[in-house]
């Protein structure tokens, strides 16, 4: 920065300098001239410093607004007009002073109009080189490799008519003339390089064509001054050179008026286009909004209001509604200068007249309708085009854009709103997948909340007593199941034990578990006989289970008094007795339904009351269905059988250790540790 | 994974389910019966010969449709059960809840006698 600064100064500083010198060594010469003597500075100084002057200026603008970054386009014609303002503006003032002085004897002194002369054609040069370089901007704003090349050669091309124009070596005419066509072709090569025009919207585009237009006029003016006072000194001094002979001046003038000719005039033209570029930007920010709008987390309604205003704004629709199948399948619509009372109108139009595949869920094109609406009459519509919104190769819904004119769309207005309407489909499409992610976090959440509530619904402690001892095992596989078991002292002797397990599995499974829970605790201390209590279970459950659930149970009271069990079952797995006295083991046969599949009064029914006498040594196995239908590697199952031999094996152990075997043997069976159901047992040992 | 067809004989619909029926295939099976009580059969036959396994949810299927095909004096009857799966039938007490025979011939004569 501090260099780029540095350089600014230093150049003007040489700029100022050769001026001075070149204004000081012409008026020398020109008054040696005059006096016919011989000058004390060599005649080539004026022209050399001419040449630094022009040189310093160069680098000045170069720096200046060639490496400045921060201007566009229209701030570049704005440099160019200030320059040229500032420029007319000394001018002018150096004119008014001179009026001012009148005809006295000073201003007709031709060194005093060399002076000025100067003056005005170092400000012409100084607005010439701003262009210059401006231009050399516009020009190369898209560059390729070839057009930097061009410039290259064309500054080249100006430096050596420069150095030409001072040493003044006389080259053949031939030379010369082919030097001056091959720079003005490619002055006009480079000056076809408008690209920039295309970028400036409507407001900049007149801007640009006003600062255009006062930068001509004050580089003809210049030309007109500059040329007057020359003329005045050229009437008065043979040998002074006049500006028109320096081919360097003219080729800049040329180049400079060329190209600001040719941008006026394509500004000029490219203004009643600069609507169709902007409309063009602005479809793509709208394309972007579509598509952005799913990461600013915004609902599927956002998406449709943009797809909607987009593709209204981007084909001048007059109205247009959008039709939508939600993720939970209702219909929504979306309208815009239009009332839903219209749209059904037109969709009842379009079905009388059996137009298949338009406005239908079916139609996977768009489709131009307009020549169907012409015979609905009650519409102010003319022209109707419907686009299909897809998700998943699923047509989900349907846009369509009206107009009042008849042929009112065309095929580029097409592609565009299709591509709206794809892009749409895509956005709803990662919305609804997103959605899914997050319902199945939250579905897994939900599971482990269950499993939660389910592990704390099973008891921590079991009733024990002097009569027998009780293990429970659970184990639970993934998804949540309803196992359940209990126990509950009813008074000194009878003991009440209950093993359940609830249909389904997950967060329902979990809940109806703590009603029979809650069922338990309530009824077992009141002490009914089990028959009692599953019909009273059955009405209390019948409420809350869901059509198709139910519970599968089995209800003991023990009696330590009489040693007996009195239980009944209800739909549950048959209980697995071992008789000590008989050293063998057996499902009890008896009969019973699960609760809650029969809704009437006539449960009762449907369960028995059942009892057996214990022995010490005799040992009871409760169980669930996941343990006898667990299955190995070959698809079979655990069965029964198997159960009944691990007991007979270990019936002599305490009831831990039984359970214990159970559970290793099962494990060992099924030869994994995951297990696709759950395990529940519960093991009575009497003594 | 399960398979289930109907067919129609002497005015029964015969729905024959191929396969096992846990939670997820259940559903199946529920849409069956339901479009076959919603075409108005009066004589509803399962062929369970070819079921190898019916989970809780399915039983729960069978179970929810009890009170509707009385209320609507729909014959229903089961045919074909392999032991294993007429098991679970009768272990959860479905058995005495539904009728259930062991051949077609016998499970179309009991619907004939029932739809009298």
């Amino acid at each position: 920065m501090f260099k780029t600064k540095a350089i600014i100064r230093l150049t003007s500083l040489f700029a100022a300098i050769s001026w001075i010198i070149l204004v000081f060594a012409d008026i020398t010469v020109l008054f040696s001239d005059m006096k016919a003597l011989p000058p004390d500075v060599p005649v080539w100084l004026p022209r050399v410093m001419l040449d630094l002057y022009v040189v310093s200026l160069f680098y000045y603008y170069k720096f200046r607004i060639e490496r400045d970054e921060g201007l566009n386009f229209t701030d570049l014609l704005w440099k160019v007009f200030a320059t040229g303002l500032i420029a007319t503006v000394i001018s002018l003032s150096v004119r008014l002073v001179l009026f001012l002085l009148g005809s006295t004897k000073l201003p007709n002194n031709v060194l005093f109009i060399d002076f000025v002369y100067q003056i005005n054609l170092a400000l012409f040069i100084n607005f010439l080189l701003a262009a210059f370089t401006c231009w050399k901007r516009l020009i190369l704003y898209q560059k390729s490799k070839w057009l930097i090349r061009a410039w290259l050669v064309f500054e080249f091309m100006l430096l050596g008519i420069l150095l030409y124009d001072s040493i003044h070596v006389a080259l053949s005419e031939a030379i010369s003339t082919i030097a001056i066509v091959l720079t003005s072709l490619l002055g006009l090569v480079l000056s076809a390089n408008m690209r920039w025009v295309a970028y400036l919207n409507f407001k900049q585009k007149w801007t640009s064509l006003l600062l255009l237009l006062l930068s001509i006029f004050y580089l003809v003016y210049f030309l007109y001054s500059v040329t007057i006072w020359s003329d005045q000194i050229t009437q008065q001094s043979v040998t002074f050179v006049s500006f028109q002979s320096h081919v360097f001046n003219i080729a800049l003038l040329a180049f400079v008026l060329t190209y600001m000719s040719f941008s006026f005039l394509v500004v000029l033209f490219n203004l009643p286009t600069s609507s169709v570029f902007e409309q063009k930007l602005e479809e793509v920010v709208n394309f972007q909004r579509i598509s952005q709008s799913i990461q600013t987390a915004q609902s599927e309604e956002s998406v449709y209001n943009i797809l909607l205003e987009s593709s209204v704004s981007s084909v001048f629709a007059d109205a247009a509604w959008l039709e939508i199948k939600g993720a939970a399948n209702e219909q929504r619509l979306f309208t815009y200068q239009i009332t839903e009372k219209e749209t059904k109108e037109i969709h009842a139009h379009l079905e009388k007249h059996k137009i298949k595949g338009a406005l239908d869920q079916s139609s996977d094109k768009t489709k131009n309708l307009s020549k169907h609406l012409s015979s609905l009459k009650s519409t102010r519509f003319r022209s109707l085009l419907a686009f299909p919104i897809k998700v998943k190769d699923e047509t989900i819904g349907t846009l369509a854009l009206l107009k009042e004119l008849p042929e009112g769309f065309n095929k580029e207005m097409t592609r565009i709103v299709s591509a709206f309407a794809n892009q749409a489909g895509i956005s709803i499409e990662n919305f609804r997948l997103m959605e899914e992610a997050f319902q199945n976090a939250r579905y897994k959440e939900e599971l482990k909340i269950a499993k939660t509530v389910q592990q704390s619904l099973l008891p921590t402690r079991l009733e024990q007593d002097a009569d027998f001892e009780i293990s429970a095992f659970s184990a639970s596989a993934d998804e949540v199941g309803g196992d359940y078991y209990d126990t509950l002292r009813i008074s000194d002797h009878e003991i009440a034990l209950i093993i359940a397990d609830v249909s389904g599995k997950g967060t329902t499974a979990a809940f109806h578990m703590s009603q029979m829970k809650g069922i338990f605790h309530s009824l077992a201390q009141l002490g009914p006989n089990p028959r009692d209590f599953m019909a009273k279970a059955n009405k209390a459950l019948v409420f809350c289970l869901e059509r198709g659930s139910f519970i599968s149970a089995t209800y003991f009271v023990i009696n330590t008094e009489s040693k007996k069990v009195f239980y009944s079952r209800a739909g549950h797995c048959p209980v697995l007795l071992f008789k000590a006295s008989k050293q063998k083991s057996e499902f009890l046969k008896d009969k019973g339904t699960a609760l809650g599949m029969v809704r009437s009064h006539d449960y009762r029914n449907f369960v028995e009351d059942n009892e057996f006498t214990y022995e010490p040594g005799d040992v009871m196995i409760l169980y669930t269905d996941g343990i006898t239908e667990a299955k190995n590697n070959k698809g079979e199952e655990f069965g029964n059988e198997r159960l009944a031999e691990v007991l007979q094996n270990n019936a002599e152990k305490s009831s831990k250790e039984i359970e214990e075997s159970v559970i290793s043997t099962l494990y060992k069976f099924s030869g994994s540790e995951d297990i696709n159901d759950d395990y529940t047992s519960m093991t009575v040992k009497f003594r | 994974m399960v398979h289930i067809k109907r067919l129609q004989e002497d005015g029964a619909d015969i729905i024959a389910i191929v396969g096992e029926i846990d939670a997820s295939s259940s559903i199946e099976l529920d849409l069956a019966i339901a479009k076959s009580v919603g075409e108005g059969y009066k004589k509803i036959l399962v062929d369970c010969q070819a079921l190898e396994y019916i989970s809780s949810a399915g039983l729960g299927v069978f179970m929810s449709y009890i009170e509707e095909l009385r209320d609507k004096n729909i014959s229903f009857v089961l045919f074909g059960m392999k032991e294993r799966v007429l098991n679970t039938f009768s272990i959860l007490g479905l058995a005495d809840l539904l009728n259930i025979r062991e051949n077609k011939q016998e499970a179309k004569k009991l619907a004939d006698e029932l739809s009298v």
